[in-house]
């Protein structure tokens, strides 16, 4: 079972694609990119299709997605915490 | 398996276009002619009418657009015959004659000195004409570089950039070599992610247009927001299915584009591509504007990735639903042509998913109905540019 996926080895955040992940759950990860596995405990529920953060983000840091900028951290993200609009903002508009 | 020998059954237009679709369209030119069409409609039986809210006291681009949108989807192959029904003669006649160019039957009527019953009277009288006469068209053998094939995602979320979206990607990069006509869109929804469908343009001539048109369109946003737009572009929607930022939801909408194809030319709104390869058109991020922008251009089929489930179709241009959202597309099932949640376990590769949309494409070319069209979803939604006179 999938729970998390990865676009690209240089990103900071993965998306559960599996509904009902629970605190402290131990997830599985998919990296698409070089299709490698990686193992990462879930700090909050996440609803499927959330993000959470699969290294250490600290507040002001880019965050990583699809090996690409998706906007600034507002506060720090542990590894593993649920990573959306109260964490990360957009450098845009 | 498509290749370049692979064909399609379609209808052979007066001037060559091919479409999928046999429609006999009652098309109003304005808001007040809403209510005739709809009788006009009603009485003859296969005949569709295409309401709409706008077309009186426009002016300047904004008027040229509603011409160019009605008189594109009169024109689109998908429609046999058209019957056109105005308020006054003149902008009817002006909608007629643009409709007329590509050979095929259009009449059209003004309600003025008339009223409803006697327009709807002489209009019905054409359209029966008009259905009987397409009832005995045939489909015949087309090539697949006579399909015209756009896309547009909506309710996205992170599952749309992870598989719904990279499975039309797929299916463009297999369907570009064989000479289909192809578009994308969407000019907000790019904002993050401009960079690199500027690097997929094939000219640097097509490359200063497209970041114009994305500048200009910015500029619009700009001079018009109150807030930072993060419950417009992302929509409350998508933040719900957890998309976080315009640049994220961008990088998941460009993944349509596939990786290979270039982006050979740019389309003003509702305008009509020149040669096969894929075209990038100026446009909305709304579904319902960019799908009828699409079909005013000349498109007869379209890929729609969705995440949380939008449920959009078109009168004129069949919309092919795919979802990789294993929730909606098991709470919404009846609204998805093509289920791709197999690619977020590893049960598929992006190759396999792809030939099942292209599968699913060619079974709607061929005639079946999708989901859209078997559930009545005709959203006619025309693009209005600024207030009326």
């Amino acid at each position: 079972m999938i729970h998390v996926l990865v676009h690209d080895k240089k990103d900071t955040v993965g998306v559960v694609v599996v509904e009902g992940v629970k605190a402290g759950q131990e997830l599985t990860g998919w990296v698409m990119e070089g299709d490698a596995t990686i193992k990462v405990k879930a700090l909050n529920d996440v609803p499927i299709g959330h993000k959470l953060a699969t290294k250490e983000i600290k507040k002001g840091d880019t965050v990583i997605k699809y090996g690409h900028d998706i906007g600034r951290a507002v506060a720090d993200i542990r590894l593993g915490e649920h990573a959306h609009v109260h964490n990360i903002k957009t450098k845009r508009w | 398996m498509i290749t370049a020998k692979t064909t399609f059954s379609g209808y052979r237009r007066e001037n060559g276009r091919v479409g999928v679709r046999n429609h006999v369209i009652i098309l109003p030119v304005d808001d007040l002619s809403n209510a005739a069409c709809e009788g006009v409609a009603h009485n003859i039986k296969g005949a569709m009418a295409i309401p709409h809210p706008y077309g009186r006291l426009q002016f300047g681009a904004d008027l040229d657009l509603h011409f160019r949108t009605l008189i594109g989807a009169g024109s689109n192959p998908n429609v046999a015959a058209v019957v056109v029904i105005g308020i006054e003669e003149g902008w009817t006649k002006r909608v007629v004659d643009g409709i007329a160019k590509t050979g095929k039957p259009v009449t059209g009527f003004g309600i003025e000195g008339h009223g409803d019953h006697d327009t709807i009277r002489r209009a019905s009288q054409v359209a029966k004409e008009y259905v009987q006469w397409a009832s005995e068209l045939r489909r015949e053998e087309c090539a697949m570089s006579e399909l015209w094939v756009s896309t547009k995602c909506g309710e996205s979320d992170t599952t749309s950039g992870c598989g719904s979206n990279p499975t039309v990607g797929n299916a463009f990069d297999k369907l570009e070599p064989l000479g289909v006509t192809l578009c994308f869109g969407e000019t907000t929804e790019i904002t993050g992610g401009e960079q690199i469908v500027a690097d997929r343009c094939a000219t640097q001539e097509v490359r200063d247009r497209f970041m114009s048109m994305f500048n200009r369109y910015q500029e619009v946003v700009e001079r018009h927001k109150t807030d930072d737009l993060s419950e417009s572009q992302p929509t409350k929607g998508n933040i719900a299915g957890g998309l976080t930022t315009i640049e994220e939801k961008a990088l998941g909408n460009i993944q349509k584009i596939g990786k290979k194809c270039k982006v050979i030319g740019v389309l003003d709104k509702a305008e009509t591509p020149t040669a096969p390869g894929l075209w990038f058109m100026d446009s909305s991020s709304a579904a319902a504007e960019m799908v009828t922008l699409c079909a005013a251009s000349g498109f007869v089929v379209h890929f729609f990735p969705t995440g949380q489930g939008n449920v959009i179709g078109n009168p004129i241009l069949p919309v092919i639903k795919l979802t990789a959202n294993p929730r909606t597309a098991r709470t919404m099932g009846e609204h998805v042509d093509l289920d791709v949640s197999g690619l977020l376990q590893r049960e598929k590769n992006m190759d396999q998913c792809g030939d099942e949309l292209l599968e699913a494409m060619m079974r709607t070319c061929n005639g079946r109905l999708t989901c859209a069209e078997a559930l009545g979803h005709r959203e006619f939604v025309l693009t209005r540019l600024y207030e009326s006179a």
